[in-house]
């Protein structure tokens, strides 16, 4: 899946002090940040960037209590309706002695259908590749990726992030989506000469 | 980071060495980009031929049949069960360290939460071994599955604790594999970004998903991670009661008691603690992590053995108490004869798992025991024994002498086989555990990067205080004297 074909300015911090003050003042300026990668979840990025919060966890009740029902029709259905036998001579409709598997399948629901929920949103998926702007993003930079327009002056934002601390700044012209397949050497997955 | 968190000056930081980011990365992936070492290459060996012993063993059994094994019809649950509820109780620690601690937001996990989520994992897969060959027709395993057979439809039947165990024991697992994958996932894309190695580029980038480190995306996995925690948390409490209902819902003498459930659940945390120190007092000197994983992290451990251990040795008692109180005769007879009566067949089973669960766990009140590294990996040792005795106490003291005394058991004691398939779980685990210490990083690299900076600074400045306080008192003393 392409997401196109972008231009970016990209200044890598080494410090999340430095960084927070950087995003305010970036946003400030009116230029659009496309994202900032982090090492590891940095607390109050999110809302430092403005990004909403996210409502994972009201997909993850979702599929709990399909998990719930789910496992309570079954059960009726089986004990009731489809085969009812006599165990022990109990009551078919055996309530109590459904909830351990009740419980049970209200977590497997909503912990399945979470991870693959994450991983959808976030398109993760074996061999899935991604364009990275800088390989110590999972190290130890802060990697603040900044889209540019038409309007863009690439030079000017490459002086405004060298005054607001960055510490490698350079312009880089990458597919923002994901794709599956090789990288090309030089770490570009497009072939210009082809008109791609 | 916020003003309204304080924390005392007493509590040491949580990776010691005044590390970066970057020495942290390369600390903890170095391992993954070095050649095993010699003893690596011994121990996962040694691990592979109890396997492979393991698997001889199972073969002979399902060739010839569940009489491999000395268990008969009096003790049917001998070994095999006592090794299935033993191998499960030790994955619990695993989860309760990766959710319930997280939900505490005790910060001294993220040193130790990825190998024992490993293990939790590997430990669920060596449990489910023993119902799954106990079953004699293994290939009729799929029968426990409720699917539209060609039986009627002749459902399995949902009131039965075994039947609950299928659902508990199998959630647990892909509850708990997923769990530590989502968590693994950010660090194998860390492996994968430094890889210099044609394999280990292709082998991570594939394991990786594709990770960025994208902020939105690390809101999403840190929403995940909490909601798997809250949702792992009532998880774990189920699992081991539910095993525990295997036993107090039949109506055996020795069984039968409400008290299983909580007393279970503890005995796994025991247990499971247990092999965590085991694991990570191992892992810490052969990786060199003495410093993420510190003597701190060893006593906060330890300090929880002695807790589930307090509660056992609490449940234990209460269990005595109540067959006597209950004036139960069978219930009374079970206890005060099959067990607490030293003469008796299985009477020193009694008394070894009194000794390792009871009281040998009471030395860790001690301070100084707590952060004593060689005390802590003997007391691990004692405490699985213990626990893998209680067990046995409970599975084979309680059906050796049932209802009829012409059918009482003559002592039970394992055939090789059985002793076979036994060790070979243990292969099974080492193996795992060796290929897992090799191919991933032990520590959650990037939940030690969000921890670094916010833990110990007070204690940090106390003791830069201290210092320039005895160099000030040493020049008074020494330096002012001499002149």
């Amino acid at each position: 899946m392409a997401g196109g074909i972008k231009k970016f300015v990209v200044g890598s911090f080494d410090d999340e002090k430095v960084l927070f003050p950087a995003v305010k003042n970036v946003r400030k300026a009116g230029y659009k940040i496309h994202d900032v990668y982090t090492p590891f979840p940095v607390h109050g990025l999110d809302h430092a960037m403005g990004i909403r919060e996210t409502s994972l966890h009201t997909a993850g009740f979702i599929y709990a209590i399909t998990g719930t029902t789910t496992a309570l029709t079954f059960m009726s259905w089986v004990f009731t309706k489809d085969w009812p036998l006599n165990i022990g001579g109990k009551p078919h409709f055996a309530l109590p002695a459904w909830i351990p598997i009740t419980f049970e399948l209200t977590v497997l629901f909503s912990a399945v259908g979470m991870v693959l929920t994450f991983c959808y949103l976030c398109n993760l998926a074996p061999f899935v590749k991604k364009h990275h702007f800088h390989p110590r993003a999972t190290d130890d930079l802060f990697v603040m990726v900044i889209e540019c327009t038409d309007k863009t002056n690439a030079d000017e934002l490459q002086s405004f992030l060298q005054t607001a601390g960055a510490q490698e700044i350079n312009v880089q012209i990458a597919e923002t989506g994901w794709w599956i397949g090789r990288y090309h050497k030089e770490q570009k997955l497009y072939k210009e000469e082809k008109g791609y | 980071m916020s003003l309204l968190k304080y924390e005392s000056q007493l509590r040491e930081p949580l990776v010691d060495g005044n590390k970066n980011y970057h020495q942290i990365t390369e600390d903890i992936i170095r391992p993954i980009e070095m050649k095993p070492s010699r003893l690596w290459y011994i121990g996962f060996f040694i691990s592979i031929a109890l396997l492979l012993f393991g698997v001889y063993s199972v073969y002979r059994e399902v060739t010839y049949g569940i009489g491999q094994w000395n268990v008969n019809k009096t003790i049917g649950w001998g070994w095999d069960i006592t090794n299935f509820v033993w191998w499960i109780g030790i994955g619990h620690a695993g989860t309760l360290i990766s959710a319930i601690l997280l939900l505490f937001r005790q910060g001294w996990r993220t040193g130790v939460n990825r190998a024992a989520e490993a293990m939790t994992i590997f430990a669920v897969m060596c449990a489910g071994q023993f119902p799954i060959w106990h079953m004699g027709r293994v290939w009729m395993a799929f029968f426990v599955l409720p699917y539209p057979n060609s039986r009627g439809p002749l459902w399995v039947n949902f009131n039965s604790p075994l039947l609950w165990d299928v659902f508990a024991v199998s959630t647990y697992f892909t509850v708990s594999l997923l769990f530590w994958y989502s968590g693994l996932i950010p660090d194998l894309a860390t492996v994968r970004d430094r890889a210099k190695t044609k394999f280990r580029k292709m082998f991570y980038g594939i394991a990786s998903f594709g990770w960025t480190g994208s902020t939105k995306h690390w809101q999403r996995h840190e929403s995940l991670a909490l909601v798997l925690a809250g949702l792992s948390t009532p998880l774990v409490l189920s699992v081991h009661t539910i095993v525990s209902f295997d036993f107090a819902t039949s109506i055996v003498p020795g069984w039968h008691t409400t008290i299983f459930p909580p007393y279970f659940v503890a005995g796994a945390i025991f247990s499971g603690f247990a092999m965590v120190q085991t694991l990570l007092i191992i892992v810490r000197k052969v990786l060199h992590l003495q410093e993420y994983i510190t003597v701190g992290h060893i006593e906060a451990m330890n300090k929880i053995i002695v807790l589930t251990g307090s509660i056992v040795a609490c449940a234990y008692l209460t269990e005595l108490f109540i067959a006597w109180y209950g004036q139960n005769p069978y219930e009374w007879y079970a206890f005060k004869e099959n067990r607490a009566n030293l003469f008796s067949p299985y009477g020193w089973s009694y008394y070894l798992m009194m000794f390792c669960n009871v009281l040998s766990p009471q030395l860790f009140w001690s301070s100084k025991l707590r952060r004593n590294i060689t005390v802590t990996f003997f007391m691990s040792i004692i405490v699985n024994i213990g626990m893998w005795f209680e067990r046995f106490v409970i599975i084979v003291t309680s059906v050796y002498r049932d209802y009829l005394p012409s059918s009482w058991s003559t002592y039970y004691s394992p055939s090789i086989w059985e002793l076979g398939f036994y060790l070979g779980t243990f292969g099974l685990f080492f193996t795992c555990f060796f290929l897992f210490a090799k191919y991933f990083p032990v520590i959650a690299v990037a939940e030690i990067k969000a921890v670094l900076k916010t833990s110990g600074e007070n204690y940090k400045v106390k003791m830069t205080d201290l210092e320039k306080a005895d160099a000030e008192k040493f020049y008074i003393d020494e330096v002012a004297h001499a002149h």
